[in-house]
Order: C-alpha cells, then structure tokens, then sequence
C-alpha cells in the first residue's frame, strides 16, 4: 500500500476534526446506540409479554412470593434516581463553568451506580438464598436476565463515566468537557428509564400482562 | 476524548510499524482489508462444505465420512457462514469500511478505534465459530434457523458444545457489527465533505447505510433468541423449551415457547436478506451506471425505494412461518405486506433496466456480473411472490423450490455483485487491474454454473423433493430421473466450486502482475476514484478535502466532451444533469 502520508496533522484541517464537529459526531453515535439499546429491550418486553401468558408464570411479587412487598427495588430505583440526578448537577455545573463542582457531581454519579450495582447483586443474593434460582420459574429467569443485562449497560457506562471523570480532573477545555459529561448524563437517564420499565414488568400481575398482549392482538 | 484519543490519532495517521500499518490499524481501508479476507475465508470454508454435502445428494455415500450428522452439520455451517460471516461481514465491514469514508469525501471512519474494535471482534466470532469444527461432538447440526427444541436437545448434532460456541460467536459477532454499524451510520450523518448533500450521494452508500441501520435494528432480535437460548441450554431455564419427554426421559423443562423463538429469530432474519441484499441493489447502481455511461435513472426513487424496503422488511417476517401454524389473520397481513414490499424492489430492477436502455454500455467484467446480478435477481424475487403466499407456500415449504429461490435471491445474487464490486474497486485498493480474460472465463462459468445449479431445483421443488435431508433413495415419489438430475448438478457445484480458485489466483497475481490502473481507470465520477494517490493514503485527501459540487451520475452530458463529469467538478466548468440533486 501507498504510504505518503500528509505531512501535517490531517485531522484538524477544514473542520474534520475540531471540537465542535467531534462532540457533534459523539451525540450522534450516542442517539444511534440509544437506537439499538431501545430495540433491544423492546424486544425483551416482547419476547416477556408472550412468555408471561402462560400458565406456569410465577410473578416474583405474588402475594406469596419474597417481592410481594417491593421495597428493596423501590430503594434500588431511589438509588439509581440518585445517581441520574447527580449527572444532572455535573451537566448544569459544567455548563455554569464550575469544574469543582462538575467533578462533584460526577463522583457522586459514580458512587451511586457502584451502590446500585452492588444492592442488585445483593438481591439477587436474597433470591438464590430463598431457593428462587434463575430456572425455578419463568419469572425468576426473566428478572435475572433483566436485572443481569441492565447492570451490564450500566457497567459499560461507568467505563465512560471514567473516561469523563479523567477529562475533568485533567483540565479538558470546558466546551469538550460539557459535551462529554452531557453524553454521559443522556445515557444514565435513558438507563433509569430503561430500569423502571423492567422493574414494572417484574412487579407486574400476569392479568395485566394477558390485557396488554389482547390489547395488541398476541 | 482528551489524551488517550489524541494518542489513537498519533498511531492513527503517522504509523510507524509493520504492525500499526497493517494489523492493529485504524485506517479503514486496512480494516476493510482485514474483513474482506477474513470473510473470504469464512466463505471458503463455506463452499468446501456446500461441495461435500452435494456430494452426498448427488452420489450418496460416495465419502463415507459424510454421515447424517455430518450432513446436518455440514449444512448449518453452511449456511450460517455464508449469510452472516461472509455476506453481511463483506457488505458492511468490506465494502461499507472501504467505500463509505471515501464516497463521502472523510478522512477516515468518526471512531477508528472503535472500528479497529469491530474488525477484531468479528475475527474474535469467526474463531469461536470454526473452534467447533474441533470440539468434542463437533459443531452444531440444528439447521441455520436453530429452532428450538430440536436445536438443544439430545440427538442433534453438537449439543454438547457447537450450539453453545455458535450463539457466543453469534453474540460476538453481533456487538462487532453494531461497534462498526455505529461508525458507519455516524460517518455518512456527521462527515461528508463540503457540498456533500445526501442527495449527492453515490447509491453505493444510500443501500450500506439503510442496511447498517437494519442491521443494528434487526440484530438485537437474534441477541436476544441467542441470549435466551443459551440461558435454556446452560442453565435450565424455559424460555423456548417446552416440557418434553428425549429418549424416554422426561426433561426438566416445562412450559416455554417454541413459537417465541421463531418469531424472534424471523424478526431478524427477514430483515437480514435485505442487509445483505441492499448494499448489493446500491453496489450494482454504481455498476450499472459507471459502465453503461448513463446517469441512473430515477436516483431519487431509488433513494426512497431503498428506505421503503428497509422499513417494510420489519413487517414480513412471519412468511417464513406459515407452516408453523398461525392465526388466518396473520397469514393474510403477512403475505400482503410480502407482496407490497414487491413494489418497491421491482421499481428498482425498471430503473436498472431503464438506466440500461439506449446507453453506451461497456461489456466490462463488473458489467457483466451486474447483468448476471439483473437476471439472477428477478428469477429468485419471483419466486419469491409464490411463496409468499400461504397457499402456494404450505406444500412448496421444504423442498427443494425453496432452496433455489433463496440461493437466487440472496445467495448468488448477492455474490455475482460482490464479484462485480471486486472487480470494479480492485484498482483503486491494489492499483493494478485484475486480468480481464481469467475475470471473463470465470464470470462465464460462475454465471451459467449456478444458473444450472439452482434452475433445476426449482423442478425438484415441484416434484416434492424435501430439503434438509441426508438421504434420498427408496422415495417412491422422487424418480431416477432425479436422481441423476442430482448427480448433474453435483457434478455443475463442483466445478463452480473448483473454478473460483481462478478468481483467487487473479487477485494474487494481479497484486504483483497486473496492469497499472492509473487512478481512475473506469472514468467514474464518484469521489473515491479522485483521490490524490492509488491506493488512497493515510487521510485519503491529501491537503485538502474534496469540494462537490453535483450528484455522482453525470455521465454523457449533453454538451461536455469527456462523457463524464467528476462530482467535483463545478457548474461553471460543465453543466449538471439533473438540477434537482
Ligand atoms: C455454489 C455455491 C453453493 C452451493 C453448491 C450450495 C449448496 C447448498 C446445499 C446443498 C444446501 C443444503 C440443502 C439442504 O440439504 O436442504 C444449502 C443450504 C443453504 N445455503 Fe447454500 N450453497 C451455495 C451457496 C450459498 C450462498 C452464497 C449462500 C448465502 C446466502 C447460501 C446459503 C444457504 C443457506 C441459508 C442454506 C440453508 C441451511 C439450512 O437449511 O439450515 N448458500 N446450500
Ligand atoms: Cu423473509
């Protein structure tokens, strides 16, 4: 292969490159992925709202069963409310230029999502204690599997939350440092929003369900 | 975003190793590189398996290897090579890598790093993939589609380890492609040049782009039926498994639904034919058009059948069910909406047809898979109609009339294009040419070879000839007549399949040997044949980004001498054909 490279650095010529453009590219990027992440947990709604008619589904908070009273996943939920609201105070900081108080935000941010982590795994740990192990019902697997995959996201977020965090505390120009501290923010919405989804799912009664799936004609 | 990328860029734009060059690049034409002969090879594999299994069909027992489960193996293999590992990989990572920087007018893909990732991942899937050839049970035998129960239970080939290795290669792959689709989707949004509109862009990039969002839309569905099938496998739970009683015992499942997979998996798969055969329809336009010096007709229709199809082909999906059982209903929505996406694929074949009509057309090799590509296409999509409809479909469903119109429609079509491509873009990834007279011989043998592998088929289907099976003797309803028609179209495969080492030799000695192609040896107009140096250098451009100013179909305007104007070239130097672009 030719290898005549220009010689000067050919990413910062007519605009290919310069700030603005890349925290334009990464929104989009970060729309796109949005995109993908939303088809595929519609698609495990769907696949839940099939399975869930059927006789053998257990839902995990049936009066009977260890959720009936929900609180930890309400506290859970509190607590990853918490850390969207702290990324919320990082983007308004960083837009009113006050780096201190970005990195705040985002410390906190990441505190909470380490808490909300942590707590999951600790339900979980409740569940299997109890004998609710990922194959003893359909609704057990299902709630594993939710759970599971979020905490993955969310897992995935904090390597971006880190990146973040090493701009803020290494001084990035401020516009970039908005940007990046905005995208992060949109992602731990969207995954709040995502949490509360699954959490109606996995509280909700199986009558519910059969109306929704009669409603659109499955 | 800070430090760390700025040091990507450094390795990025001034690579200084043998390594940084040409294995842990991040220039997309490298990484294109990587995954066409990555895919390639994967394909290969692919062939080889198709020529052993005909060899059963057509001399049974002639390689007593073959038994049943290797057949079943074999075939599965087969096809799952052939439709993700070598035709989305090649569509998307080949020639969506290559082409989609390029025809832009950017320097590179928005993320390289996250496309170097992508390659990696994907050569990640096809090593997890091919390690089933190795394990115990070997790889898995359940059919492409991998329906469960049958697909994990005891008597299927490969349930101990090859159904599990193919769904993490599957997942594997999966995150590969959506690291690449993010890049592609994000390129042709965010990094075209000055005056790029996305009306000014070539087809090519219009049928990668569509197909890269479906694929980031459709592939979620297979993660999810991989996910939760692996979860049915390796850790009891019942999603798709029913309660089931295997070799007198009865199984701890209860309660899932079979069903549920299929839907998922279709929800996918229907959309998969058009992410591989969208990237072929905008490929095959630039072919057509470049070589019959005609602007393409009807650009815009073009542009607007190809989303219709996109968005069309996530409501069709259930056609490949009417034999599993369906509400009435849904049959009659399913092949209504199947007929409708007709329209819009039919619309396009006229304006191939019509860009065809009375133009100077070139009788180059890519030109001659493009026509190949033309007919292949229409016999496969008509077809097609049969099957979509559910009357026609419920006796026509696993036999060999399917076989042959799902090889027409997305297994050859497709591939006569990648050929063409290959022969078109050779000259501008390598500099050289490829030798016209072995391009020739073997456009003529894989054109009339395949036509004569599939044609038949179609007859076989009629006769009631089931697919999927390892042996056909003693069937009262299937003749010797064809059986012997079987053995001929062994014989046909086999030298199809043995002919393409001539395609492989003139890539390999046309790199050293062949013609010196200049830059842009076809007088295209599109970007990619405008660059400063064959083969594009590191940034593409040079100094400066290219500066368009017209669509990329200027071709005999009326008035220029050259019968060509570059997409570059402005309005005052030459007039622009279509004002509306
Ligand atoms: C000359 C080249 C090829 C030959 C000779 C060939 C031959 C075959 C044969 C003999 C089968 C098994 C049929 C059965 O037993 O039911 C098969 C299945 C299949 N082929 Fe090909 N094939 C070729 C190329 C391709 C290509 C390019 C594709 C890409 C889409 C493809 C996709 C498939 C698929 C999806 C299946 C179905 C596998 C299954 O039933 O699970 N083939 N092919
Ligand atoms: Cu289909």
């Amino acid at each position: 292969m030719n290898v005549s490279a220009p010689q000067h650095h050919p990413n910062f010529d007519e605009g290919w490159d310069d700030p603005a453009i890349a925290a334009r590219r990464k929104k989009t990027a970060l729309q796109v992925m949005l995109a993908v992440i939303t088809a595929l947990f519609f698609l495990f709604t769907i696949a839940f709202l099939i399975r869930a008619q059927y006789p053998d589904y257990e839902s995990l908070a049936a009066p009977w069963q260890p959720l009936a009273n929900p609180w930890l996943l309400w506290v859970n939920s509190g607590i990853l409310l918490l850390a969207s609201l702290s990324f919320h105070w990082a983007v308004v900081s960083a837009r009113s230029e006050n780096i201190n108080a970005t990195r705040d935000g985002l410390y906190l941010a990441g505190f909470f999502t380490v808490m909300f982590l942590i707590s999951q795994l600790w339900l979980w740990q409740q569940l299997i204690a109890l004998g609710y192990y990922v194959n003893s019902n359909p609704a057990n697997s299902f709630f594993y599997l939710f759970t599971g995959l979020h905490g993955l996201h969310l897992l995935a977020g904090l390597f971006l939350w880190l990146k973040t965090l090493r701009e803020a505390r290494g001084g990035l120009p401020l516009s970039l440092l908005q940007s990046s501290v905005a995208l992060c923010a949109t992602y731990w919405h969207f995954l709040f929003v995502v949490w509360l989804l699954l959490f109606s799912l996995i509280v909700g009664d199986q009558a519910t369900f059969r109306a929704i799936a009669a409603f659109c004609g499955f | 975003m800070a430090y760390a990328e700025d040091a990507e860029r450094e390795t990025l734009h001034h690579p200084k190793s043998f390594w940084t060059k040409y294995v842990w690049s991040q220039d997309h034409k490298v990484i294109a590189i990587q995954y066409s002969l990555t895919a390639i090879f994967a394909g290969l594999v692919a062939l080889v398996l198709s020529a052993l299994m005909r060899m059963q069909i057509g001399f049974p027992g002639a390689l007593e290897f073959i038994d049943q489960n290797a057949y079943y193996q074999f075939m599965t293999m087969h096809g799952m090579i052939m439709v993700i590992y070598l035709l989305t990989a090649l569509f998307l990572g080949g020639f969506g890598n290559y082409l989609i920087p390029l025809m832009c007018g950017a320097r590179d893909m928005v993320f390289p790093f996250l496309n170097m990732l992508s390659y990696w991942f994907y050569l990640l899937s096809v090593i997890i993939l091919m390690s089933s050839f190795f394990v115990p049970g070997g790889p898995t035998g359940a059919g492409w589609t991998l329906y469960p129960p049958q697909s994990i239970s005891a008597g299927t080939p490969g349930t101990e380890w090859g159904i599990v290795l193919m769904m993490i290669s599957l997942a594997v792959f999966i995150v590969a492609a959506t690291m690449g689709g993010l890049n592609y989707v994000t390129t042709v949004l965010q990094a075209r040049t000055h005056g790029m509109s996305l009306f000014r862009l070539p087809l090519t990039v219009w049928g990668i782009f569509i197909a890269t969002v479906l694929a980031l839309l459709a592939f979620p569905a297979l993660f999810v039926s991989a996910i939760m099938l692996l979860f049915d496998k390796l850790l009891g739970t019942s999603f798709f498994m029913p309660a089931m009683v295997s070799m007198g015992q009865t199984l701890d499942y209860n309660g899932g639904s079979p069903i549920l997979f299929q839907h998922l998996f279709w929800f996918f798969g229907h959309p998969e034919v058009y992410i591989v055969a969208l990237p072929a329809f905008g490929l095959v336009s630039d072919l057509i058009s470049t070589h019959a010096r005609k602007p393409i007709f009807g650009y815009k229709m073009m542009v607007w059948a190809i989303v219709a199809i996109g968005v069309l082909s996530f409501v069709v999906w259930a056609h490949h069910m009417y034999v599993s059982g369906m509400n009435p209903y849904f049959g009659f929505f399913f092949a209504t909406t199947t007929l409708v996406i007709a329209v819009p694929t039919a619309l396009k074949v006229y304006n191939w047809v019509l860009t065809l009509f009375r133009g100077d057309i070139h009788l180059t090799v890519p030109m001659l898979f493009a026509l190949a590509f033309i007919l292949t296409f229409l016999n496969g999509g008509l077809t097609g109609l049969f099957l979509g409809n559910v009357a026609v479909d419920l006796p026509l469903s696993d036999t060999y009339f399917v076989v042959a119109h799902f090889h027409m429609v997305m297994g050859v079509a497709p591939i006569l294009v990648v050929f063409g491509s290959i022969y078109h873009w050779y000259p501008k990834i390598t500099g050289r040419m490829l030798n016209d007279t072995i391009g020739r011989l073997h456009f003529w043998i894989t054109f009339i070879g395949t036509y004569t592998i599939y044609f038949p088929m179609h007859y076989l289907g009629f006769l009631g000839m089931p697919r999927r099976y390892y042996a056909y003797e003693d069937y009262d309803f299937i003749p010797q007549s064809a059986h012997d028609l079987n053995s001929f179209i062994t014989v046909v495969a086999l030298i199809v399949g043995v002919s393409q080492l001539l395609f492989l030799f003139n890539l390999f000695y046309s790199y050293f040997k062949g013609k010196p192609a200049g830059g842009n040896p076809w007088k295209a107009t599109s970007l990619e044949w405008l660059t400063p140096q064959t083969p594009p250098a590191h940034g593409n451009w040079g100094e400066k980004l290219p500066v368009v100013h017209r669509w990329a179909y200027d071709y005999s305007v009326p008035g220029v001498a050259e019968d060509y104007v570059p997409q570059t070239v402005p309005e005052s130097e030459a007039p622009i054909h279509d004002k509306g672009i």
